[in-house]
């Protein structure tokens, strides 16, 4: 499976910038790149292709055939390419545009039937201006998704911000996205670009919380609530006061059953999907000694992973979303509601 | 196939990705395959009977679901389960409402 890595940050926040300086590393000597535009940065890469900004929407379909029409083509054409042997490439990297959501973008890679054979999600690499995001974030529910979605997100033109601004911006990143790293563009490539894999996206959620640390007996969240009758959980969020977008952790004490969490989890994306762009988290499932992960950007959820050992810290599931509009408080009493109905726990 | 957009594989639904007794292991291991299956069942028809909707299996490889009024819709993959119920149904299944949420804890206590 080759990765893809999609390149995606607000309009002027210097993602073909990165992109040249990672085309520069040998390391990205074997990656194949598709851009939205040529814009005024030149881009000089043997594998360097076009694509067209269109979605494709089957009228009758469902969410799952929601299918971004020419990045679609444009992978096709890449691997058929190699099959062919005219080409050999090992990862793609996709630049959006700067307007784009990233989630059909990562739909298509998951659901065409196809692609999902031959390429998976490698990450999602959002840019964030240090000068301009702050208007950015609060005028622009394009640039929230974009930040919401992702992996990694790279701070740029930090020279250029003042002293003061990048640590307020730092925060308020972790405060909309609080499972991403955040990492600087001028660092080295292999930060950037490293650490995609399960290991590092436990890192993220283990130890921390969406506020920066696990809620112990005397926290003073107010949103806590430990004494739940079937399904010791609590939550903690973080509202930013922009836009209305919140993060949130969910702390479960109990093991999962996996049927009725895919259930509530699938009803939940079904119904308010379009609210919730992002659910990470780490699962600590019923007759299960791994941990899973799972991994989700609006309606979509990618395939979950099976962790080689638990991390260090306490053997608790943690989900972390962020959403817009939606109460935490809610998602927690539901999901409660949902793992403790008696006649599923005993059959599990 | 997805029967309502006729595109191959579309019902490999995200809980089905993961190597559990009857889930990944669906092709084989039968008993366990059933077993889970019936899990599924079990705790979709225990949220569809919030509104009086069945949900069954259909010839052994595709679903239904049922109103008490005897209407039914026949459908491919589970990942279709809720659009399919709600219009049968007429009305919404959202996890998120106070209502539903009271039913639900009221029968957890039971």
């Amino acid at each position: 499976m080759t990765p893809v890595i999609l390149l995606t940050g607000f309009l002027g926040s210097g993602k073909t910038t990165l992109l040249q300086r990672l085309l520069q590393d040998p390391s990205m000597a074997g990656a194949a790149v598709l851009i939205n535009e040529f814009g005024e940065v030149g881009l000089d890469h043997h594998l360097l292709d076009r694509i067209d900004d269109n979605v494709i929407l089957l009228k009758s379909g469902c969410i799952c055939c929601t299918v971004r029409g020419e990045v679609a083509e444009a992978l096709g054409n890449l691997d058929s390419l190699r099959a062919r042997g005219e080409i050999a490439f090992d990862r793609v990297v996709i630049e959006t545009t700067g307007l784009a959501d990233p989630y059909p973008v990562l739909q298509t890679l998951t659901a065409h039937p196809v692609l999902r054979s031959h390429f998976t999600n490698g990450g999602v690499l959002t840019t964030v201006d240090a000068v301009n995001a702050r208007l950015q974030v609060e005028h622009r529910a394009e640039a929230v998704r974009q930040i919401a979605a992702a992996d990694r997100i790279v701070l740029t033109k930090t020279d250029l911000a003042e002293p003061g601004q990048d640590q307020a911006l730092r925060d308020r990143l972790a405060r909309i996205n609080p499972a991403a790293r955040i990492v600087n563009s001028e660092a080295p490539v292999a930060e950037i670009l490293g650490g995609f894999g399960p290991a590092a996206f436990a890192e993220g959620l283990v130890g921390r919380e969406a506020h920066g640390h696990i809620c112990g007996p005397d926290c003073g969240h107010e949103s806590h609530n430990h004494a739940h009758h079937h399904h010791a959980s609590h939550a903690a969020h973080h509202h930013d006061d922009v836009l209305g977008v919140t993060s949130f952790s969910l702390v479960i004490e109990d093991e999962i059953n996996w049927t009725m969490f895919g259930t509530w989890l699938t009803l939940l994306l079904h119904k308010h999907g379009d609210r919730i762009f992002r659910v990470k988290g780490i699962l600590a499932l019923e007759g299960e000694d791994r941990p899973i992960a799972i991994h989700g950007v609006q309606h979509l959820v990618h395939a979950p992973t099976h962790m080689t050992h638990w991390p260090d810290g306490p053997r608790q599931s943690r989900i972390v979303f962020i959403l817009e509009g939606l109460s935490p408080e809610q998602i927690r009493r539901s999901f409660a509601a949902f793992m403790g109905l008696s006649g599923v726990r005993a059959a599990a | 196939m997805c029967s309502l957009c006729g595109i191959l594989g579309c019902d490999d639904h995200w809980t089905n990705a993961i190597a559990r007794p009857g889930v990944y292991t669906r092709n084989h291991d039968m008993p366990a395959r059933r077993a889970e299956a019936a899990r599924r069942m079990k705790a979709a028809n225990d949220i569809l009977s919030y509104r009086r909707v069945k949900l069954d299996v259909w010839q052994g490889r595709s679903y239904v679901v049922r109103s008490p009024t005897g209407a039914s819709s026949v459908f491919e993959a589970l990942s279709h389960l809720w659009p399919e119920a709600e219009a049968l149904a007429g009305r919404d299944f959202d996890p998120l409402d106070d209502a539903l949420i009271s039913w639900m804890e009221a029968r957890g206590d039971a």
